[in-house]
């Protein structure tokens, strides 16, 4: 339960924080910095999160179904600019992978 | 009788129900195309057109959901620390690949798909597009995206990415089991990681940091690049 309870509290925070700096990033965001940085030094014992922490990111993919459903009155939008959606997303993606593992690849080598 | 159908207890029980059937098919079949999250979403919306059932009702009744799509981005959190010991000895190659992946991701996106003719609020809800779906829909959302069209794109990103990774990757010499983990996990988050465990330890941990580490770099780089460039 203490676990719930510092991931709400993080949350909160984080909420507090994002109001007061014109909500430039989101609250929970800031949350999930802030729960880092407590486990990072030590303020919260990791082992008190875990489990929580396990099953909600164990649980992810249903949590964001409502939003996925949406799609039944998004996909007017969806179709209109199916074509830019798909060649930009394709390019992107293929541009990050190559990206990352290249400069990553070559900083590790070179030393 | 359409009363208990449209109840919030009834619509969030056929939603995790639906979810644990379409994740025991997926599991027998292993086919990606059949994942369960996909499937989920047609089978859902079947559902509310069949009882003829708004989105808006059903958003409002699966409220618990987002909530704890809430708590999950918190929690990602603990992720990012139990996954920071790969990082040791290596944070400048990895924070480098990875800011410069992040950059290199939002422009290449949003100006692709500008010069393609989508409107503003498509650019949005597609820009953080290679981060875990919990984190783009909050990045998304304030900066005035469709949060079901950033879940469905990037969820097809992240299936993408599962699919021809590893192939694309060696096609390109990016061999390093630790290199590829971590493109794996930028570009295509946590269905991406998925396919990374199976392919081993060393790319199944690297492709989870780099998830955390993609969201909070595009988390705070994405507002400033959608304020000053498009």
């Amino acid at each position: 339960m203490l676990g719930l309870f510092y991931i709400l509290l993080c949350w909160l925070a984080g909420n507090i924080i994002a109001y007061f700096t014109g909500n430039y990033i989101s609250g929970n965001i800031i949350g999930m910095i802030l729960l880092f940085c407590l486990l990072e030094f030590k303020v919260v014992d990791a082992e008190k999160v875990r489990p929580v922490a396990k099953f909600l990111l164990g649980s992810m993919a249903l949590f964001f179904v409502p939003y996925g459903v949406g799609l039944m009155v998004s996909y007017e939008v969806i179709m209109k600019n199916l074509w830019a959606i798909i060649v930009a997303s394709v390019v992107s993606t293929v541009l990050i992978m190559l990206t990352v593992g290249w400069i990553y690849q070559r900083m590790v080598h070179r030393r | 009788m359409m009363e208990i159908i449209r109840s919030d207890l009834f619509l969030l029980t056929v939603t995790i129900g639906i979810y644990c059937g379409c994740s025991t098919l997926y599991r027998r079949t292993r086919f990606a195309l059949l994942h369960p999250v996909l499937l989920t979403f047609m089978a859902m919306i079947a559902f509310l057109k069949i009882f003829s059932i708004p989105y808006e009702h059903y958003r409002a009744a699966t409220e618990a959901l987002n909530f704890a799509l809430g708590m999950s981005v918190v929690s990602l959190g603990y992720l990012l620390y139990e996954q920071k010991e790969q990082m040791k000895g290596e944070i400048l190659p990895v924070l480098t690949s990875i800011i410069t992946g992040c950059i290199v991701g939002i422009i290449s996106v949003v100006y692709i798909a500008k010069y393609m003719g989508a409107d503003r609020t498509v650019m949005t809800s597609i820009a953080p597009k290679s981060v875990t779906i919990p984190i783009a829909v909050s990045i998304s959302k304030p900066l005035g995206g469709e949060v079901s069209i950033t879940s469905v794109v990037v969820f097809c990103v992240g299936l993408l990415g599962n699919i021809i990774g590893f192939w694309l990757l060696n096609k390109l010499r990016i061999t390093d089991p630790k290199a590829q983990g971590l493109a794996m996990g930028s570009a295509a988050h946590g269905v991406g990681t998925a396919r990374a465990i199976e392919h081993g330890a060393i790319e199944g941990a690297m492709s989870g940091l780099a998830m955390a580490l993609m969201g909070v770099a595009t988390a705070m780089i994405l507002p400033l690049v959608e304020h000053y460039l498009y």
